[in-house]
């Protein structure tokens, strides 16, 4: 589908209206009537009124608006809300608004005439601003205002010739017919180019939807596209569009949560993805993704939540539990809350004022608080999360959606997860164990990073969250109490075998003691048995010397004697 | 013919105010029709304006003339608008309340 826009055989008009000239590869047939047609209150003459105003506010194009319905008044009020000035653009010449009344009672008919007048008067509209551009909304009134059909039918296909002599661009309204696409079968004269606007209601929620149903000599997006119509006027938002082509912002960001951010290879998210997480009730999203607000806001972002389930005073005041003051970024501007039931408005409302409020706030994170709140159909979910993400993530904003399904599904028995469009996943989980639910955190999955495969156990405190390591031993995982337990009964044990190191030492102790005592003893005794020895010795030499004396003395009395 | 004449409103003058498209032997057929007819119903109380609808489209602008050839009866009230080729006489009478069909119709 995209290739084709390389040969641009046939000149065209862009409408200006969002997505609208991308699907159709810029726009309506140059020069040629086009037929924009469905049920009433669709947005036809929405749609035709902003061909007109952009054609000549934003292409240089002026235009005519031949209104069969509303009178000129009517319209610029319709309008006037979303922004066109429709009586400053009559007044800059730039457009003409000409009401044509028609009322069956007022025209009888005699004869052949034709519909020269109306030929003439817009001729002389389009003369008087040299426009480009014509609406004729509805122009089927013509229809009931005069009785010959076959008549009627070849003026109108005069009429479109004449538009087309004239190379004006034009769009004609039809309101939608049974089994055929008009009540007249206008699409018969009108060939070039056919949009059916349709508004459908669904389990009590309505979406609206633009297909392009044929363009002759143009490629062009077939699907049927949703399309919005807000204080913006109408925006298309072909899914299609979406070509995956968006430019990555760099850098990480940090979770907020010393523990989360270790578990991720680069120490955090990487910017601009989208981030799930998933959990049953009570497991802690709401105030994870809270933390990661939090978290962005102090970093000096800004910060846009949808609520779907609680008010942004909720949250705020059970943030605080956490020790997050997320009072002072919503003072400081940083920080806004979008909450809003689900059920409020149609999938498509609640995309169009997430549209508006991303472009009016330009947060740098966004959550959605949970996106399993949204009622839908599988398939129009899908694609409503699709163009959120699509529309998040061409502005290069970080998202954090939460689901309240635990398998990331958006229904029970849906095996086409929300899970494979997002970059990456966050299981909080509870395990029950022992009488007791522990918080539990998984990584699931992280493109683009090396991440930590293990569980962790949530803690919630006023302190914030933090992540604790999961008791990994012999006994398998344990958490909570159960890790505890284990933690306390290996504390004992260990006490146990330092006691019992302990004693064993005092033993050992004790007894080099007592061998050093007796050591001492002996050393004791052999001091005194060398005394002794000495002793004995000095005794012994005393004797001899006083034996020898006696000896020496008697020997000298003897001689004496003699 | 005579019994329309007889049941118009006293004060009967006809202000009536014909568009046609061009100068085109239609054009001129119809204007010839309806000066006939006209002579011949209500002389002397009638005007008529044929306007051009080429030549002054803020008149049929004004009027919101649609389609050509339309007559339109400008007074007595109410306003009436007759569009087509303008042949058959009865019809053109009937519907100009010369006899009052619009209330009974």
């Amino acid at each position: 589908m995209p290739d084709q826009q390389a040969n641009p055989t046939l000149p065209k008009a862009p409408t200006g209206i969002e997505g609208f000239d991308d699907l159709t590869y810029g726009g309506l047939p140059a020069g040629r009537p086009s037929l924009i047609c469905g049920a009433a209150g669709c947005g036809k003459t929405l749609f035709a009124t902003t061909f007109l105003v952009n054609g000549a506010t934003r292409f240089d194009e002026p235009g005519v608006f031949m209104s069969f319905e509303e009178r000129a008044d009517d319209l610029a009020a319709n309008v006037a809300s979303l922004g066109y000035d429709l009586d400053g653009l009559v007044a800059a010449g730039k457009l003409a608004i000409d009401h044509v009344r028609v009322e069956r009672s007022e025209i009888e008919e005699t004869g052949e005439y034709d519909l020269e007048g109306l030929f003439i008067r817009l001729g002389f509209a389009v003369d008087s601003i040299g426009a480009k551009r014509v609406v004729l909304d509805t122009i089927e009134t013509l229809f009931a205002g005069f009785t010959d059909p076959s008549l009627l039918r070849a003026e109108l296909r005069r009429l479109f010739g004449w538009i087309k002599e004239r190379g004006l661009t034009a769009v004609i309204t039809g309101e939608r017919g049974e089994g055929q696409l008009t009540r007249q079968g206008l699409e018969e004269y009108v060939s070039d180019c056919v949009v059916l606007l349709d508004n459908r209601v669904e389990d009590q929620i309505t979406t609206r939807r633009l297909r392009v149903v044929k363009y002759r000599g143009s490629s062009h997006g077939t699907n049927e596209y949703p399309f919005l119509i807000d204080h913006e006027g109408i925006s298309v938002l072909p899914v299609t569009s979406a070509e995956l082509d968006y430019a990555v912002p760099g850098g990480v960001l940090s979770t907020g949560i010393a523990g989360l951010d270790t578990m991720l290879g680069p120490g955090g998210f990487h910017r601009g993805s989208s981030i799930l997480i998933s959990g049953q009730a009570g497991t802690g999203k709401t105030m994870l993704a809270s933390s990661l607000a939090d978290a962005a806001c102090r970093r000096g972002e800004r910060c846009l939540v949808f609520a779907f389930e609680e008010s942004g005073d909720q949250i705020i005041r059970n943030a605080r539990s956490l020790g997050l003051d997320l009072d002072q970024h919503v003072a400081a501007g940083r920080l806004r809350f979008e909450a809003a039931r689900p059920s409020l408005f149609g999938l498509e409302t609640h995309l169009a004022r997430m549209h508006r409020d991303l472009d009016q706030f330009r947060p740098q994170v966004v959550v959605i608080d949970p996106i399993s709140a949204l009622r839908g159909s599988a398939s129009i979910l899908q694609a409503t999360l699709l163009r959120m993400i699509d529309l998040i993530k061409a502005r290069g904003i970080t998202a954090v959606f939460t689901t309240l399904r635990g398998d990331g599904s958006l229904m029970r028995d849906d095996d086409l997860g929300v899970s494979s469009l997002m970059d990456a996943w966050i299981k909080l989980q509870n395990l029950e164990a022992n009488g007791e639910r522990t918080r539990t955190l998984y990584v699931m999955k992280a493109r683009g990073m090396s991440h930590s495969n293990q569980i962790r156990e949530f803690l919630m405190s006023t302190g914030g969250i933090r992540l604790v390591d999961a008791y990994i031993g012999a006994a398998g995982v344990l958490t909570g109490t159960a890790r505890l337990i284990q933690e306390t009964q290996e504390k004992a044990v260990s006490e146990l075998r330092l006691r019992e190191t302990e004693r064993s030492l005092r033993d050992v102790a004790r007894r080099r003691s007592a061998i050093e005592r007796q050591i001492e003893e002996l050393r004791a005794g052999l001091d005194a048995a060398q005394d002794e020895e000495e002793r004995l010795r000095a005794e012994d030499r005393l004797r001899a010397a006083r034996v020898e004396a006696e000896r020496q003395e008697l020997t000298a009395r003897r001689s004496a004697a003699e | 013919m005579n019994g329309s004449r007889t049941s118009t409103t006293p004060a009967d003058h006809y202000c009536l105010r014909l568009f046609v498209a061009g100068t085109v032997p239609r054009s001129l057929r119809v204007v010839e029709s309806l000066r006939r007819i006209c002579e011949t119903h209500m002389a002397g109380r009638y005007e008529l304006e044929v306007v051009d609808i080429y030549q002054q489209p803020d008149l049929a602008e004004r009027d919101g003339i649609l389609a050509a050839p339309t007559l339109l009866k400008v007074s007595p009230h109410p306003e009436r608008r007759i569009s087509g080729d303008l042949l058959d006489e009865g019809r053109i009478l009937r519907s100009l309340q010369i006899e009052p069909v619009a209330e009974t119709r």
